[in-house]
């Protein structure tokens, strides 16, 4: 407990900070995270790769699927194993719309993520009355299915995928030219920027309202919940809607500045890569999220002799972290206690175990003296 | 009564002994530091308020939680470092509160799980232990192969009772048998306490029917917020102004569990508490 | 002193309960009127806690209506039922263990609330005027609970008593018109029981209709006005708390002889 007693104080002193001085502190963060693609710095530097390309793709898309992916897995407490679906569906939106249709960027992104959506109610329909573990198995089934889909059909370009994919628009903004193009990473780094900025707000304000409550609810107690007069499988689909939006936004980012894309761009692993960026950094906590989204995606591209073995070495990472921190890097303060406090005596002994006993459609009457 | 008021004075060792026990949950204390004993062939019973630390204290014996400080030493040794299943092959069991039964299993499988301490020679005899049990609980033969999930409140109990038997132990734990039982029901778990000890278990009792605990029991611990505030035998505490005032009095549960049909309402004074 | 019955405010007609081949109730029939406090007791399994999941929609009966201000409840979904003006406590508090009490409270409150989710996200007027209404509800409510210094504190972190009161705090702020029990002195000793009476007493006179399981006689008797018993899935009788004392059927099958040995 020691170990989580170290972060809580620095969360806590954050909270008692006077609102200006909160703010300014974010500002200051947000004008490094500006020029920080400009910064020449020895240590953080990418040795085989230009940083600011690294910023772009992996660290800043991992941030802006995490930040989705954490509405699912940290808020509602749904385990999605197929997250990685939403993200394909994003990119095959921006690939198609803009190879095909020839749809602008700025156009494709709002139909992206209501793409990505809808294919959240899709999955999340039929399949959200499921708990658990057999939910985990579902969405799994839905990654693979997915990808499985865009390998084997051939009018989306089958294994090959879709090429070429156009760029964002040029733009003038205040008198700067902005150029999308395939040398400069900084204004796909921006405009990524500005998305996980509004992202962060969004969620947070979500968070802090009935909907982040109802969430809450469900993740401890979704019978009682339910109960409370929490229409629970609704907010269920809203995090998912929400978390498969973000995911598509990210998607359409991401593919909107590679050019091409294939079935293989979307596997399986990156499932598991943004599962375990939500896990390693702090569920429900989102600059815990952040950190470890940008951890698990910087350090291969900073140590890339390792990361042939990131795989390996996450997996012993995250074995590690459940044995020693499993509330992650920066934990929600609220998660690091239903993972760490446990109950103080008497009380909510009983709430986990009897409870389905309790719910379960028992014959009570059965119990003839 | 044995051993009355000065538990710990009488030549040989207690059976069960705390010593300056404290525990933590996080940073809560939740036990400032408890000393008391159990002898062999007693019921000792704790009572107190909620909170005040009795479910903590039973957990700590069959070691489901850490202590911070403090000794707990069963026939002797030091058992504060032995995990809680070593614990019950040394003879400490516990049918815990909320019952805690193996909802997906048969009544029968239940039971054979309270004997899973016991291997090689001590599996020997394992038929009479059962058939102990039936005894005492009947209903449980009668129900042997139903799902335990199934079963009411008040045969969840005997099951959570008959399993923690299971294992032989020398001293059962029993947190709040009563609770959330029938009246009629609660009368008779409680006769079924006392015919466990008659047999030969020690056993240590907490409950918040404090009338019904300290007519059974020889001696009794008050707890108070994470402390023994008192101590005696059962019998004096079931005359103590405070005690009485504390957790036996007042109208309208003086009669508490028992006495239905005496207790109407209001005036009833501790009626039914006095029962002798 | 039973106040003259009100309206009637839940009606149970004939509500049978199977569960596979066994039949938890039995055509049971049962009223509640409004501004009373009803008891409904009767050995372990007997059905009481089915009797709470039917009326909330946990289970939907196998045959039989349910009645709730008027209007069919049967087939309801549980949240809808809440909405409809029935709240509930449970037997095993189940809280949600690491909100603060007033965020428990509040997850009540937002039972009548219509904040969308595009609202929430960008903090429409409607959000923030509900969010105010919510936390203000849940501060009154606590404070009728008597617990207004544990609006912070994390549930988990309760005395079980405190938690209790949580409990009811967080079904009344649903705005119930029926406030159903399951057994809220379990595990209270005799002076918590006593200010749970009270706290029971004062809730009927802030406008409640109660409904409450319990086995503590004592409780059951002093404040309850009517009391319904139930053995093996059926009603064995109903009756003023002296009545039901009295009944042979009653003390046979649940009350037991007065003397214990």
């Amino acid at each position: 407990m020691a170990r989580f007693e170290v972060i809580a104080p620095v969360a806590e002193r954050w909270d008692r900070l006077p609102r200006a001085v909160r703010a300014v502190a974010l500002l200051a963060l947000l004008v490094l995270l500006v020029i920080l693609p400009h910064l020449k710095i020895p240590v953080l530097n990418t040795p085989d790769s230009d940083f600011a390309t690294v910023l772009f793709y992996p660290v800043g898309i991992y941030v802006l699927v995490a930040l989705g992916l954490n509405v699912v897995v940290g808020e509602a407490g749904l385990l999605d194993l197929g997250y990685v679906a939403f993200f394909a569906v994003g990119g095959y939106s921006m690939g198609l719309l803009g190879n095909r249709v020839h749809w602008p960027f700025f156009l494709i992104l709002p139909v992206g993520i209501a793409l990505s959506m809808l294919a959240g109610v899709i999955l999340g329909g039929p399949t959200l009355r499921l708990r658990g573990d057999y939910l985990a198995i579902v969405t799994l089934g839905f990654g693979e299915i997915v990808h499985l889909v865009a390998r084997n059909t051939d009018s989306i370009g089958g294994p090959r995928g879709v090429s070429p994919i156009p760029h964002p628009p040029n733009f003038n903004l205040f008198g700067y030219h902005v150029r999308f193009g395939i040398l400069d990473p900084k204004p796909y780094y921006y405009l990524l920027l500005a998305m996980i900025v509004l992202t962060i707000v969004v969620v947070s304000n979500l968070k802090r309202s009935r909907v982040g409550r109802a969430w809450t609810a469900i993740r401890e107690d979704e019978d009682a919940a339910e109960l409370m007069g929490v229409p629970t499988f609704r907010f269920k689909l809203w995090a998912f809607a929400i978390g498969a939006g973000i995911g598509g936004a990210a998607g359409v980012m991401y593919t909107s500045k590679v050019i091409s894309i294939s079935p293989d761009n979307f596997i399986f692993q990156l499932s598991i890569l943004f599962l375990a960026a939500v896990v390693l950094g702090g569920s429900g906590n989102i600059p815990g999220v952040i950190l470890g989204a940008a951890v698990v995606a910087y350090l291969p591209e900073r140590f890339r002799s390792f990361a042939q073995y990131r795989i390996m070495v996450f997996g012993a990472a995250l074995v590690v972290m459940m044995i020693f921190r499993p509330q992650g890097l920066l934990p929600s303060r609220r998660r690091a206690k239903e993972l760490l406090e446990p109950e103080p005596g008497g009380g909510m002994g009983t709430l986990g175990g009897e409870t389905g006993v309790e719910m379960a459609p028992r014959p009570e009457a059965e119990s003839a003296p | 009564m044995p051993d009355g008021a000065q538990p710990g004075q009488s030549g040989a060792s207690p059976l069960l002994e705390l010593d300056n026990v404290q525990v933590h949950y996080g940073k809560v204390e939740a036990l400032k530091g408890i000393s008391f004993n159990v002898n062999e062939g007693e019921i000792v019973t704790l009572i107190g308020a909620n909170g005040a630390g009795k479910t903590t204290t039973l957990k700590t014996i069959s070691g489901v939680r850490p202590l911070t400080r403090g000794h707990i030493r069963f026939q002797g040794q030091d058992i504060g470092a032995v995990p809680p299943h070593r614990r019950v092959e040394m003879g400490i069991s516990q049918a815990p509160e909320g019952r805690g039964i193996f909802p997906g299993m048969t009544v029968r499988e239940n039971l054979d799980m309270g004997a899973y301490a016991r291997r090689g020679k001590a599996r020997a005899g394992l038929a009479e232990e059962l058939a102990a049990v039936y005894v005492l609980f009947p209903r449980l033969q009668e129900r042997a192969s139903q799902m335990a999930g199934t079963l009411s409140g008040g045969e969840q109990q005997m099951l959570a009772i008959g399993r923690a038997l299971m294992s032989k132990p020398k001293v059962l734990l029993l947190d709040e048998p009563s609770m959330g039982l029938a009246p009629k029901l609660v009368a008779q778990i409680f006769s079924i306490i006392t015919e466990i000890n008659k047999q030969g278990t020690t056993v240590l009792l907490v409950e918040q029917n404090a009338a019904q605990a300290l007519q059974r029991a020889s001696r009794a611990y008050v707890l108070e917020v994470g402390k023994v505030v008192m101590a005696g035998p059962a019998a004096d505490l079931l005359d103590n102004q405070a005690v009485r005032a504390a957790y036996l009095g007042g109208d309208i549960a003086g009669d508490d569990g028992n006495g239905a049909t005496s207790g109407h309402s209001g005036s009833g004074g501790s009626g039914g508490s006095g029962g002798s | 002193m039973p106040p003259s019955p009100g309206p009637r405010l839940l009606e149970l007609r004939a509500v049978t309960m199977q569960f596979g081949g066994v039949t938890a109730l039995g055509e049971v029939d049962l009223h509640v009127d409004q501004g009373e406090i009803a008891g409904l007791i009767g050995p372990n399994g007997a059905g009481k806690t089915t009797v709470f999941n039917v009326v909330t929609g946990v289970f939907h009966p196998t045959a039989g209506e349910i009645e709730f201000d008027g209007k069919s409840i049967v087939g309801k979904k549980r949240y809808q039922v809440t909405q409809a003006g029935v709240a509930r406590t449970f037997q095993n508090i189940r809280l949600f263990p690491d909100m603060t009490a007033l965020e428990n409270v509040m997850v009540g409150a937002d039972a009548h609330h219509g904040t969308s989710v595009p609202g929430a996200m960008l903090r429409l007027p409607r959000h923030r005027s509900e969010e105010r209404h919510g936390r203000a509800r849940a501060a009154e409510l606590l404070e009728l609970m008597g617990i207004p210094h544990r609006a912070e504190e994390t549930a988990r972190n309760l005395p079980y008593g405190d938690q209790r009161r949580v409990e009811i705090a967080r079904a009344l702020a649903t705005d119930p018109k029926l406030l159903l029990l399951d057994e809220p002195a379990a595990g209270f000793n005799p002076r918590e029981k006593r200010s749970l009476s009270d706290l029971i007493r004062k809730v009927r006179d802030s406008g409640y209709t109660i409904l409450l399981i319990e086995h503590d006689m004592g409780l059951v008797m002093n404040i309850c006005d009517r009391i319904s018993v139930l053995d093996f899935g059926r009603k064995i009788a109903e009756g003023v708390p002296a009545e039901i004392q009295a009944d042979e059927r009653v003390i046979n099958a649940y009350l037991g002889v007065v003397a214990d040995a």
